[in-house]
């Protein structure tokens, strides 16, 4: 029996004091398998994007328990959390969040130089993954001089050259074209198909389609629950890549 | 994660901002440069100062008798005393002082003891030249060493020549010139006041002392008792040149000296003396504590611009920490630790600093190159080394501060900034 890799126990999360104050989530308990594919949904405001940060161990929640792969994340000071950030989570942001002035090859090797990797294993690594998403004639390249579809598919190399635990994604296709949309989304749904673990935010109906599990928030609390296929299954719209009708498309 | 590799995140974030690192750099660079350059200037005066008052001889003390406040010449009269102590009689300096001071017993520290007459001009004449000598002294053979005189061409007179009060006379390079042009004086006979007197020696030139308009060179020496016979008679010395056993040793000699004239002239410790002593060991330390004031006002002035350099950059790492907060936010989200973190923007600022020490020392060798204003400047490897440290520790501390708020962001809040 292995651990889940996310167990999210009674989280809330509260900003301000007195009359400003504003709960932003009100008791969240959510538990993620591994090989699942989440899709996180809600509109502004709901809240998602601060479970997304605390998922993310990039905030602390003000109560409950959250445990990553089985280590309780409260209990963990700030060095183990950034040891915990760069080994078993790995991000991809809806603005890109890449590094500017380093070059896309610099930028996926960025998490192993702080994972203390040797440079010859993180330059094999960094390229094999950049291969992955289809960016291999592309490495040289600083991110002003790619598109918004190919600084994410960069994100996503860096997000998983470290063979992260999870995959944590806040709207990746939020700031992207419908084309550069199909692009990442594939590659999600590629990895996801690897067994790879990934919790997605989103607000849009045709990104959340591709996820195995959508989980509905409205004002900080779990309100839907909904399974669209099997943890150990491929994601939905994996199997229907090979139709004339790419995902995402409205 | 490496050092090498925080080395390198440091250089890269460096180079993204060259004109702004460049210019960060000149700050330190001046400072650093000025701090050596002015420094190894104060050293160059100091020092040239110091060899002309060397010049003058080293560790030697002068007596000379001292009557209120006339010269000396006239015998002491009552009324040309202004002396206001208990004095009973104001006595010259005669040759038994002089003897008395070469007693080893009474002064150990002295090592030679020189008495001597000078004359304030005597007209020297050959063949028809005639020059008027500024200075004609007479005195015994140690004056040479203890005035620190030392003869080019020929050779010094000897104790036999001041026993036998033989006529010969050792001259200056401007008494030379001026009677024999570039002939060879020495052997020659030159008449002073109708006496002659042979020149057996030439002085080395000592070139213009530096201190007073004297002209140094313009001097003739000759054994004591020949300018007492044929020119100022065997009356009172103007004065008695001391020469210590060592630097150490000048101002034990001075007290001795003090101790066996006050006995001699019956001067009481309340008195007044009759007599004054130069010190050139005190002289020179006046003279050069006034320089190192002054190398320390120039040092002051230049530590300051170092300081300035050091607040730029801590101005410069606080604007870089600022524009790279979402940097920070990003790296530390991918898993950076703190430590890496502080120790790029620490990295940065001392490579900066660093940076613009080593230029500016480089710069500072190349300014020590060359004479300003006829001084020659004299590198010292302390203000190399200090001027490096503060620059080093500058980089550290001004750019610690900076980098501490970087590292101690937030994550989540480095994330958020615009």
């Amino acid at each position: 029996m292995t651990a889940p890799v996310l167990s999210l126990t009674d989280i809330t999360k509260v900003y301000g004091r007195g009359d400003a104050q504003v709960r932003a989530l009100r008791g969240v308990s959510l538990t993620v398998e591994r090989g699942d594919y989440v899709a996180v949904m809600g509109a502004s405001g709901s809240g998602k994007s601060t479970l997304m940060n605390i998922l993310g161990c990039l905030d602390i929640p003000s109560s409950g328990r959250y445990l990553i792969d089985g280590v309780d994340v409260g209990t963990l000071d700030e060095r183990r959390l950034a040891i915990l950030r760069n080994r078993k989570i790995g991000f991809v942001f809806q603005s890109f969040n890449l590094i500017p002035r380093m070059s896309a090859l610099a930028n996926v090797e960025l998490p192993m130089a702080y994972g203390g990797v040797s440079a010859t294993e993180r330059r094999t690594r960094a390229l094999a993954a950049l291969e992955q998403v289809g960016l291999s004639d592309r490495v040289r390249h600083e991110p002003n001089e790619l598109s918004g579809g190919q600084q994410q598919r960069v994100a996503v190399a860096r997000a998983l050259v470290t063979s992260p635990a999870l995959l944590l994604a806040d709207e990746p296709t939020g700031n992207l074209d419908t084309k550069a949309t199909g692009d990442v989304l594939e590659i999600l749904d590629g990895l996801s198909e690897a067994g790879r673990t990934i919790v997605l935010i989103t607000h849009e109906d045709d990104v959340a389609a591709h996820a195995k599990r959508v989980i509905r928030l409205v004002d900080g609390l779990v309100v839907d629950d909904h399974r669209q296929a099997p943890v150990d299954g491929p994601p939905p719209r994996s199997a229907t890549r090979t139709q004339p009708v790419p995902g995402g498309a409205s | 994660m490496s050092r090498l590799e925080i080395l390198r995140f440091a250089l890269r974030g460096l180079a993204a901002n060259k004109l702004r690192s460049f210019l960060t750099t000149l700050g330190i660079l001046i400072g650093v440069a000025a701090v050596i350059l002015l420094v190894a200037f104060g050293e160059g005066a100091s020092q040239s100062i110091q060899k002309s008052i060397q010049r003058l001889g080293a560790n030697t003390l002068t007596v000379s008798a001292s009557f209120g406040g006339g010269g000396f010449g006239g015998p002491a009269a009552g009324g040309s005393r202004q002396g206001n102590g208990p004095r009973t009689q104001a006595r010259q300096l005669t040759l038994e002082d002089a003897k008395a001071l070469a007693d080893p017993e009474q002064v150990p520290s002295a090592k030679s003891v020189s008495p001597v007459v000078s004359t304030g001009s005597a007209t020297a004449v050959r063949d028809g030249a005639s020059h008027t000598i500024s200075q004609l002294v007479g005195t015994y053979p140690s004056y040479f060493e203890a005035t620190n005189k030392p003869v080019e061409t020929g050779s010094y007179f000897v104790n036999d020549d001041v026993l036998a009060a033989r006529k010969v006379m050792v001259v200056g390079k401007t008494v030379a010139t001026e009677l024999f042009g570039t002939a060879n004086p020495v052997g020659e006979q030159v008449s002073l006041s109708g006496v002659p007197f042979t020149v057996i020696g030439v002085l080395k030139e000592s070139g213009s002392s530096g201190l007073g308009s004297q002209d140094a060179d313009d001097v003739a020496i000759v054994p004591l008792p020949a300018v007492q016979q044929s020119l100022t008679g065997f009356g009172a010395l103007s004065s008695i040149v001391v020469q210590a056993t060592g630097t150490d040793t000048t101002t034990s000699a001075q007290n001795e000296v003090t101790a066996v004239l006050n006995q001699r002239h019956g001067i009481t410790p309340t008195g007044s003396a009759d007599y004054r002593i130069l010190n050139q060991a005190t002289l020179q330390e006046t003279v050069s504590s006034t320089v190192g004031i002054f190398t320390g006002l120039l040092g002051a002035v230049a530590a300051i611009s170092l300081l300035v350099g050091g607040i730029g950059i801590t101005n410069i790492m606080l604007v870089t920490v600022t524009e790279r907060t979402r940097e920070i936010g990003i790296r530390k989200a991918i898993g950076a630790p703190r430590g890496a973190i502080l120790g790029q923007f620490l990295l940065e600022a001392t490579v900066l600093s660093l940076l613009g020490g080593l230029t500016g020392v480089l710069i500072a060798f190349v300014g020590t190159r060359f004479t300003v204003a006829g001084i020659e400047p004299v590198l010292v490897p302390s203000s190399i080394a200090l001027a490096l440290g503060v620059s080093v520790g500058i980089g550290l501390f001004f750019g610690g501060y900076p980098a501490n708020r970087a590292a101690k962001l937030r994550p989540i809040e480095a994330l958020r900034h615009e």
